[in-house]
């Protein structure tokens, strides 16, 4: 079976990952997944404001995914939406579980993504730029996350869905990996099908995840051993 | 013993293996899981005998015991000062940390140290809930007055100084310059050829990962110029 755009069932789409996008940032990375392009920029660990959101022990992360209005094919309104406030949670407790946040108590660490062109699978390439942010940035981490969207498309288990495929599909599977630990930080299902399936695709999601790990390192040495 | 997944010098980024044996001992940036210990920052592993390191490329300055840093004056308070000292957290001089009796009552303590002044001090104490104390005690310590105050990443300050202060000490005779490095990433220039010096700050900032950096250095001091080329 070919998809709309020639690739193979388990291809992942064209991947290209710049760490150091940002200069003002403390560490930032852009991630190009197709048709959608991310720009995560970490800030910190720094001051926690509002004080009293300070955590004793440990530090917080922030996160905050936007969408820009013009990254969509119809223009979308600029601010949060429920939409973005709710994958902010979800990208914050995917990346949470990395990060040695005991190492900086009361501080924070803020986690900026922009989506600036969309074209499905926007949590995901979000997912990947922060990691690649995060470690860009000397965060002390567990290990990098890597996280792609599975779906079934015609009986066909396929990788990293894009644009109309999302629809197409069956199901619509982020997953999030830790690829040391071998752990899963976010799971997300929409959509209907058996238990035997969803094994399988997360199976495929993992593996395609340490293919796109591969790439966050080397962005990462190019960026740092020039 | 176990060989070494990762070699001195080699770069690693975070959750990267470096060994797989309970031989050798995890070191700073480094922590242990299971039989292995792994990379925690991004940075370049440095092996110790047994114990295993990794120097980070990039980060933030996180203050410690008696570390010499450079903070600027931000707000003044009855009996003492908080600095900014480019850390995740405040510090505070207090009245006790400056040499001489003091009667806060008494006199306006803005007229030793006002907002906006930059200065050079001792950290005193760190405290498990982040509560930084600077004292001004040391003799070294100093208020800067004229000269320019440059921002550098803080994971490179040991490179500037070098091996024993090697590297900034030939940067200083070299150029006449006067400076002071804060280990929280800040320095402070004062010299005719301060323009010259931060140039070379900057191309050590950049390669900080390369060897034979201080031959290099040398060369472009006695040079006089930095090659753009290059």
């Amino acid at each position: 079976m070919k998809r709309n755009d020639g690739r193979k069932p388990e291809d992942l789409r064209p991947l290209e990952i710049t760490a150091g996008v940002l200069q003002n940032a403390t560490g930032s990375a852009m991630v190009r997944m197709g048709r959608t392009i991310a720009v995560a920029g970490v800030f910190g660990p720094r001051e926690m404001f509002p004080r009293r959101l300070q955590e004793f022990g440990r530090a917080c992360l922030k996160c905050r995914y936007l969408m820009a209005p013009f990254s969509t094919d119809e223009r979308a309104r600029p601010g949060p939406s429920r939409r973005s406030k709710e994958i902010s949670m979800v990208v914050r407790n995917a990346l949470e579980p990395a990060i040695f946040l005991e190492d900086y108590p009361k501080a924070a660490i803020d986690v900026y993504i922009d989506i600036i062109q969309a074209d499905s699978g926007t949590r995901t390439a979000g997912i990947n730029a922060a990691s690649v942010a995060l470690a860009d940035a000397g965060v002390p981490m567990r290990g990098l996350v890597a996280a792609v969207a599975v779906g079934k498309i015609n009986g066909k288990y396929v990788v990293d869905l894009a644009g109309k495929e999302e629809d197409e599909s069956d199901c619509d599977l982020p997953v999030a990996y830790l690829p040391r630990d071998g752990k899963i930080s976010l799971l997300q299902f929409d959509g209907s099908l058996p238990k035997k399936d969803v094994k399988e695709l997360v199976k495929l999601a993992t593996k395609a995840c340490e293919e796109i790990h591969k790439l966050q390192q080397e962005a990462l040495m190019k960026r740092w051993m020039k | 013993m176990e060989k070494l997944l990762k070699h001195e010098r080699d770069f690693v980024t975070p959750g990267d293996k470096i060994v797989e044996s309970m031989e050798f001992l995890p070191g700073r940036n480094c922590f242990r899981d299971g039989d292995s210990i792994y990379a925690k920052k991004l940075g370049l592993v440095i092996v110790e005998g047994r114990v295993l390191s990794v120097i980070p490329l990039n980060g933030v300055y996180m203050p410690s015991r008696d570390d010499m840093v450079i903070g600027e004056v931000t707000d003044v308070q009855s009996n003492g000062w908080v600095i900014d000292i480019r850390c995740p957290y405040q510090a505070y001089l207090p009245l006790s940390g400056v040499r001489g009796f003091i009667d806060s009552s008494k006199t306006d303590i803005s007229r030793i140290y006002d907002v906006g002044d930059i200065i050079y001090g001792k950290i005193k104490m760190v405290n498990s809930s982040m509560s930084v104390h600077i004292s001004m005690y040391d003799r070294i310590c100093r208020k800067f007055s004229g000269g320019r105050l440059v921002s550098v990443n803080p994971a490179k300050v040991p490179r500037i100084i070098g091996k024993s202060g090697s590297m900034i000490d030939m940067i200083k005779t070299k150029t006449g310059c006067r400076i002071v490095v804060g280990q929280n990433g800040l320095m402070w220039l004062e010299g005719e050829k301060e323009s010259f010096a931060i140039q070379i700050i900057r191309l050590i900032e950049e390669k900080s990962h390369m060897g034979g950096l201080t031959n290099e250095v040398e060369k472009i001091l006695a040079r006089g110029v930095i090659d753009e080329k290059k």
